[in-house]
């Protein structure tokens, strides 16, 4: 700690003083003379609240309070205390945020409980950010989704405000919002420029044409998340497109409210095929919630996907069509399936998934032997594999003992099943 | 005879004992209340409650009715060797002073209690009786091994994962014999003096007097007590030895009802030793295999047990989310309406319903049943805390213990114990593929008797038709379901996935649905230097240079992770990022505790900030 105090400061300071000061005491550093960038470089490393009680120390600790580079970073934690454990931002602290460092904010985000008020809070102070310059915004429901309760006109202007006067916008999380056509046309007219990512799953206001209107004019978009209704042979051809960077992330949630309701259009192969060629690099993320009967329209062709996550139960009838038509795939999860055994389709899909490197088994029940075949075909390249101890039958070839042993031997690790408390 | 009254004169000087029950609600296997025999003149067993408490306190009704027939067993048990049971009405700390000068005691024995609140408990009333010049004995019988020696070898923190805790038992000397049934000749000359008004003083309170409404009250499906618990461990064994089969059961639809086998309220209330269990099933296994050494597995419902008390020993905060070191910070919905429907039964789920008609009518539900309902609660539909599930197994749950149930709470909602989260059960194809007939929700829920099986779990997808000819309407007789599961577990998924990304900063988007996968072994601790190029798979490259590597100033705090380390059984590289993960997450809940994460903003998309 010494060496960064030069030594004509420490005696210009116990000069000041005046004081007679004894060899030992001249060798405790005056923290209140500690050049800037150390202390702004300490605070870095404190909480808002730490580097708030530090700067009631001295008026110097207090000017590095302010400035501008601890301020690009804020997260808005709005909550209600009849819907939240959790503390809300100190209402003070805001309008001291929105008075003195607006303008220095870059990266921000809303975390908002699921009562209506706190998203309407969090729209009143989107509405008030005029003068900045925000690279990233977040809005972030962390229970019930409660911006959908917001009246869309209030929402959508607040929105537009960050969205016109950023200008520099670059990635953009507005999952499970009432965000509209207008304002992503909004978005577009100011930001096409910067734009690299944009989450907005389950946004029901938007509409194919809206996303399409971002695919086309956004061409450094890199990563995009958005529910299948959006997804369209039009969106893929425009991401395609040869001013279009790569794409690295797409992600598409698959929901369905009852059975039957929602029909499900299927996306051309030659479609897929533009995409690949265009970012062969690509991550296409796929999360299914849907009922085993309505899974018709998917993988009847070869589709690119790389990660796919089934919430609820699949059909064996659909796992076997993967293993024929996901020859990109690297990560499954399958949270259920039916009363019949998986053998077959995960052996077809250890055969013919070559990238596959990480597996997720829920409520599958699985053979022994079949899980152990899955294994011995996967080998070390198996970095994740989850099954739960319950699912797994034994048979005549194998004990659960020897499938942790022989699994352990395969993969080159040692592996166990999951296991569940038994209370 | 002369020389056994001889023996007896000379003990005329011998100390007067209380034996203390508390749980260990036995005369079998109980070496606390021996050492409260050995030697003394006379023994008084006592068990203290506390009326006022009884009426005012959060235990339901089966709860009381299975303790009060517990003591009843007890005091029939004693009066079998002369002596008798003093259920004293009052609080220990107020009444034990009186109870040493009034039958002169000069020992005190009871039942170690590794609970913090009880080893608090048990510390002032040491204090109180050495005050009062008793001796003090203390034994442990509760749980299959010394709690603090499990802790000692893990370096001085509890094992937060089950494997590490296995691990750790193996290498442990085997738990010790159980010791004999308290017996008259074990009593020998030792006497309990016992007054003509002792019922009225001492006797077992009925549950009217405790204030309940015992009006219409079905008689107990679990019937409590020691003779009972002993009776059950016998037809246990029975039918392990008819199966020959010590793997777990696996569950069908009869599994999900209470069976004359089941042990576990009997294992809470200590009507049953642990050990007296753990040996009768080594045993049995040695018999039927023929081979000596039986697996860990065998043990699984007494290590699980033994596992949530280590993690509890130490922890005062363990049944809560705030303040407790081992607990992430989720942020659960307050939602008591909703509550209020999973707790009695109206969720529109039949599955969930009848599981919680039958805790609430019988205390007890399989444990998958409580998988079952915990995760519907909390991670998986409702996103409501832990807590508030936990409060209601407390109240009507027979086996609820303190630490199992926050414990198995913490499990279950994936909020401790690194668990991963990305399944969640369906709260109707769970119960359909246990029981595709839908006998177990006729039984519990006969309002939905009338239901074909193929809608039986999901009544409000039935056509009207359907719904007439049972005489139950949706929506009527019996509610719709209070929350539309795909959505709701899409949400809540993706919840999980944000907090835990925000915990150990990886990149979102997606990518990642492995992100808590570490209830595997250990590595060791060079393992964490492993380079980044093992983290690519989630995406994280990148993004550890740009977290300081001491949060903080917190980066000493971690307050449990050099337990978890743990060298030489496995090759690196593969596995390095599951211990890069654990100590990153580690430390990262260590420093989500103690400030409140506004430092580092987690952003779920971190990619083009830099």
């Amino acid at each position: 700690m010494k060496s960064i105090f030069s030594p004509t400061q420490s005696r210009a300071k116990r000069q000041r003083t005046g004081q007679g000061v004894s060899a030992s005491q001249s060798h405790v550093p005056d923290w209140g003379s500690l050049p800037h960038h150390i202390v702004l470089h300490i605070f870095q490393y404190l909480s808002l609240v730490d580097r708030a009680r530090a700067s009631s120390v001295c008026r110097c600790w207090n000017d590095v309070f302010h400035i501008p580079e601890l301020w690009r970073r804020f997260e808005f934690e709005l909550n209600q205390p009849a819907t939240s454990y959790l503390r809300s931002t100190h209402p003070d602290l805001i309008q001291q945020i929105i008075k003195r460092h607006a303008q220095h904010l870059q990266y921000v985000s809303f975390k908002v409980d699921s009562c209506t008020e706190s998203a309407e809070a969090a729209c009143n102070i989107l509405s008030q950010l005029v003068n900045c310059t925000i690279k990233t915004l977040g809005l972030i429901s962390t229970a019930r989704p409660s911006f959908m309760n917001v009246s869309q006109s209030h929402f959508v202007s607040a929105l537009t405000v960050v969205f016109v006067n950023s200008k520099s916008l670059s990635s953009i999380k507005i999952d499970d919002t009432p965000v509209d056509d207008p304002s992503l046309k909004v978005l577009v007219a100011n930001n096409s420029d910067t734009l690299k990512l944009l989450k907005m799953s389950s946004c029901p206001h938007v509409s194919p044409a809206g996303i399409l209107c971002v695919a086309d004019q956004c061409h450094g978009l890199r990563e995009l998340a958005l529910n299948y209704h959006l997804l369209s042979d039009e969106l893929l051809l425009a991401l395609s497109s040869e001013k279009h960077v790569h794409l690295e992330h797409l992600r598409i949630d698959v929901v369905s409210e009852n059975p039957g309701q929602t029909q499900f259009h299927s996306i051309k192969k030659s479609s897929w095929d533009a995409l690949i060629r265009h970012s062969p690099q690509v991550n296409i993320v796929m999360y299914f919630f849907l009922y085993e009967e309505e899974f018709e329209p998917f993988f009847c062709d070869e589709t690119p996907v790389t990660h796919l996550y089934f919430g609820r139960a699949v059909s064996k009838d659909m796992l076997g069509r993967i293993g024929l038509n996901c020859p990109r795939l690297v990560e499954l999860v399958v949270c259920a399936n039916g009363l019949e055994p998986l053998d077959e389709e995960l052996i077809r899909i250890a055969e013919r998934c070559k990238s596959l490197t990480a597996i997720g088994l829920g409520e599958c029940e699985v053979t022994c032997s079949g899980f152990m075949e899955f294994v011995k075909m996967c080998g070390g390249r198996l970095s994740q594999l989850s099954i739960m101890e319950e699912v797994l039958i034994p048979d005549n070839s194998y004990s659960m003992e020897q499938i942790h042993s022989e699994v352990s031997k395969h993969l080159g690790r040692i592996w166990f099943p999951d296991m569940m408390p038994t209370w | 005879f002369i020389a056994a009254s001889t023996v007896c004169d000379t003990l005329k000087m011998a100390p007067n004992s209380i034996h203390w029950f508390r749980k260990g609600l036995r005369l079998h296997d109980n070496p606390a209340l021996q050492e409260a025999v050995r030697g003394a003149g006379t023994i008084r067993c006592v068990y203290f409650l506390d009326p006022w408490f009884a009426g005012s306190s959060n235990l339901g009704v089966n709860r009381w009715r299975f303790l009060l027939q517990c003591l009843d067993d007890l005091d029939s048990n004693l009066r079998k060797l002369n002596s008798r049971l003093f259920v004293i009405r009052g609080q220990p700390a107020n009444v034990f002073p009186r109870l040493f000068k009034e039958w002169e005691i000069s020992r005190l024995t009871f039942e170690y209690d590794s609970e913090p609140f009880g080893k608090e408990r048990d510390a002032a009333i040491k204090k109180l009786a050495m005050e009062a010049g008793v001796e003090v004995i203390i034994k442990i019988s509760h749980t299959l091994y010394n709690l603090d020696k499990i802790i000692e070898l893990n370096g001085g923190q509890p094992p937060l994962t089950y494997k590490r805790f296995q691990t750790l038992i193996s290498r442990m000397d085997p738990p010790e014999m159980p010791v004999e049934t308290l017996s008259s000749a074990f009593m020998g000359c030792c006497i309990t003096p016992v007054s003509e008004d002792h019922s009225e003083k001492y006797g077992v309170p009925s549950l009217e007097e405790l204030g309940f409404d015992t009006e219409g009250l079905p008689s107990a499906v679990w019937p409590g007590g020691e003779t009972e618990a002993l009776t059950r461990i016998e037809r246990h064994l029975e039918r392990k030895a008819w199966v020959a089969n010590f793997e777990r059961p696996r569950m069908n639809a009869n599994s999900l009802l209470a069976s004359p086998t089941g042990l576990s309220p009997y294992l809470r209330f200590g009507c049953l030793s642990c050990r007296l269990f753990y040996f009768k099933l080594t045993d049995l296994y040695r018999k039927v295999k023929k081979t000596s050494t039986p697996p860990l597995s065998l043990y699984g419902q007494l290590l699980w047990r033994e596992f949530f008390y280590t993690a509890a020993t130490t922890n005062p905060r363990f049944d809560k989310m705030e303040g407790n070191p081992i607990c992430v910070r989720i942020p659960w919905d307050k939602n008591p309406e909703a509550l209020a429907k999973w707790a009695e039964a109206k969720t529109g789920f039949p599955w969930i319903d009848a599981i919680m008609t039958q805790l609430r009518q019988e205390g007890w539900i399989h444990h998958l049943a409580r998988h079952a309902v915990a995760c519907f609660l909390t991670r998986g539909d409702l996103w409501i805390s832990w807590e508030e599930g936990m409060k209601v197994f407390e109240e009507l749950l027979l086996d609820a213990d303190w630490s199992v149930n926050a414990g198995s709470w913490m499990w279950l909602s994936c909020s401790s114990f690194f668990q991963q989260f990305f399944h969640c059960y369906c709260p109707v194809g769970f119960g359909r593929r246990t029981d595709p007939n839908g006998d177990f929700i006729r039984r519990y829920l006969p309002v939905l008797r009338g239901f074909p099986a193929k809608y039986i779990y999901d009544p409000w997808n039935a056509p009207d038709s359907v719904q007439a000819a049972a005489k139950c309407i949706i929506g009527v007789h019996y509610p719709k379901p209070m929350v539309n599961h795909a959505e709701a577990s899409r949400l809540n998924i993706e919840r999980m996935k944000q907090i835990y990304q925000q915990l150990s900063r990886y990149r979102g988007l997606g990518q990642v649905l492995f992100v808590m996968l570490i209830n595997h072994e250990m590595l060791s601790v060079t393992a964490i230097m492993v380079p980044l190029r093992c983290l690519s798979f989630f995406g994280l490259t990148g993004l550890l240079a740009s977290v300081p590597s001491t949060h903080n100033g917190n980066g000493n705090g971690m307050a449990y992770s050099p337990g978890e380390q743990h060298s030489g059984t496995n090759t690196p590289g593969n596995t390095c990022f599951h211990t890069l993960k654990l100590h990153y997450i580690a430390k990262r809940l260590w420093a989500f505790h103690h400030h409140t994460y506004m430092s580092f903003l987690g952003f779920p998309f971190q990619n083009h900030e830099h």
